[in-house]
């Protein structure tokens, strides 16, 4: 592995930011799925929740991007500049590969010129040439996944909210799009929350990784994740690695009691 | 999480921004059949309908050389044989004309009917996918409506519109509005809820969204319903010529002038193009519908 990464520099100045202070979330049927948590994502910074399921990590994000409004705490930051894969690419398939890819900037009423520039580029940047005029039904999960991505990148938000995007995905086709999402997030330089409940995708993606209890939802630990940028494939089976995967494991299973 | 030796380990073995796709991830959307698979399709596509229309040829002249008198104690006239009906209904000039013309006007019928079902109850479904409002409060007067014996208010119609055109087209309207009404709010309610957020995030407004998602969504539940309604309104069409006779003399008034008369091989043609005009606007709007939704839509019965 070589050293000449940029390390991400946290800038709390920039759009690309968000904090959760003391953030509590009960639903009006009286779940309580999130209790007191804290933490904050910056520029640069890509910050992973793992968790059991149903342990409210995807609250976590409908509550960053507005969608739910928590009931204790504060949360800071800028849901227009965010970008949210949902864990179903939730693609319209009445619309073509383009024209879902299009769909956000469409709806934000994005001059048209530009719109099919950042929607060519993006086409090509996921590596969906050729795939354009294709309906979502004759894609793979994989491709589908792909699409989805392209949609919010069109937009170029400063921060990306991900949903366990590739939670329904064959682990080699997760892996695959774990690489190519380090290549975005390297030459991209947004933010990101991601969630999930595999800690080996976590481990390997993050530069920080927050463990969550099961439900009331709370941060149980936090790991700071060392390796620079680039991460190659072959890191998943490096000793460190490992064990970093281990500590996070125990974590989770500590949470888990 | 295995680590598997074919994960693609290797340093390089993906990069993501060259635009180079891995084109073995792309789905074939429908798998070439093997001859063997082929043949089979035929066999059922083709050779079933057409014993299943032989079939049914062949009880048609067993009611009447045998089945009607032996069985039923009728005399066989009754039950005209087919090559008779062809002949003196659709062979004969005159006859043919006046089957023909009747078809029309009841097409005409059918179709304004149709129409109006159509355009009032898509807006109907759409006000009620709006405001939940509006759909509990109106949805068990389109039960009711539905549920109404024709026969029973055709006495209201008649001294409201009288006994013409527009008292039929009434009928067929009454008859066909409500799977329009039904399958078009049940599309544009099952729109995903995921999708909906995601409309929320991007700022769309309510036309939007209706526009957008909600329309293009129900397309395939909508003609599901313009297909069922199609068909409903033939018959409606028919059924409105039964009771509402004066003017143009349509399929419906043809089919009882013949019984009157016992011309029973033209009744039988009568009812054969009314039939026949029931399977055609059926078929027309499946073929829209595929038409229009045919590219996109996977439907459960996929393969068929």
């Amino acid at each position: 592995m070589t050293a000449d990464t940029i390390t991400p520099i946290p800038d709390k100045a920039t759009a690309a930011y968000i904090d959760f202070q003391n953030v509590s979330m009960t639903f009006p049927d009286g779940t309580h799925a999130v209790d007191d948590v804290s933490f904050e994502v910056r520029q640069g910074e890509f910050v992973t929740v793992v968790g059991p399921s149903g342990c409210g990590k995807s609250t976590l994000l409908r509550i960053a991007s507005g969608l739910t409004k928590q009931t204790g705490g504060t949360v800071i930051g800028n849901p227009r500049e965010m970008g949210y894969v949902f864990q179903d690419a939730t693609l319209l398939q009445w619309r073509t590969v383009q024209r879902n890819i299009d769909l956000f900037a469409e709806l934000e009423s994005m001059p048209k010129k530009e719109r099919q520039q950042r929607v060519a580029e993006n086409i090509e940047l996921v590596g969906l040439s050729g795939h354009e005029e294709k309906y979502p039904k004759q894609l793979s999960g994989g491709m589908k996944m792909r699409v989805s991505l392209a949609r919010s990148l069109v937009m170029e938000p400063s921060m990306f909210l991900f949903d366990e995007p590739f939670g329904a995905l064959d682990e080699i086709t997760r892996e695959f799009l774990n690489d190519e999402l380090l290549s975005l997030f390297k030459s991209k330089q947004f933010g990101s929350l991601f969630i999930t409940h595999s800690i080996y995708e976590a481990v390997f993606l993050s530069t920080r990784v927050l463990v969550m209890s099961a439900r009331p939802g709370r941060i149980v630990a936090s790991f700071d994740i060392p390796f620079p940028y680039p991460r190659t494939p072959d890191l998943r089976f490096g000793a460190e690695f490992g064990e970093i995967a281990g500590e996070v494991s125990h974590a989770l299973r500590g949470a888990h009691e | 999480m295995s680590a598997s030796p074919e994960t693609g380990t290797g340093p390089g073995a993906m990069q993501a921004s060259d635009g180079v796709g891995p084109e073995e991830d792309v789905q074939q959307a429908v798998p070439v059949a093997p001859p063997a698979e082929k043949k089979a399709r035929t066999w059922t596509a083709f050779i079933g309908p057409v014993l299943a229309f032989l079939l049914f040829i062949a009880i048609w002249y067993l009611m009447h050389y045998w089945a009607l008198e032996a069985v039923f104690d009728r005399p066989a006239f009754l039950i005209t044989e087919p090559d008779r009906v062809i002949e003196e209904s659709f062979l004969d000039g005159d006859n043919r004309t006046t089957l023909l013309q009747g078809l029309y006007w009841t097409t005409v019928v059918a179709m304004c009917g149709l129409s109006i079902s159509i355009v009032l109850g898509m807006t109907i479904a759409i006000g009620m996918a709006q405001a939940q409002w509006l759909e509990r409060s109106f949805w068990p007067y389109l039960v009711a409506l539905q549920a109404i014996p024709i026969l029973a208010i055709t006495p209201i119609i008649a001294s409201v519109f009288g006994f013409g055109f527009s008292a039929r087209i009434l009928v067929c309207v009454i008859i066909s509005l409500f799977p329009i009404v039904s399958n078009t709010l049940f599309g544009l309610l099952s729109a995903d809820r995921l999708q909906h957020d995601m409309f929320t995030l991007h700022g769309a407004s309510r036309r939007t969204r209706l526009m957008k998602l909600q329309l293009p969504g129900a397309m395939p539940a909508i003609f599901t319903g313009f297909r069922i309604a199609a068909g409903l309104s033939v018959i409606g069409a028919v059924v409105g010529e039964l009771f509402f006779r004066r003017g143009e003399k349509g399929i419906g008034i043809l089919l009882d002038v013949f019984r009157q008369r016992n011309n029973y091989p033209l009744m039988y043609g009568a009812l054969l193009l009314s039939s026949m005009l029931g399977i055609a606007v059926f078929t027309l709007f499946g073929w829209i519908g595929n038409r229009v939704v045919g590219k996109w839509y996977v439907s459960t019965r996929e393969g068929r």
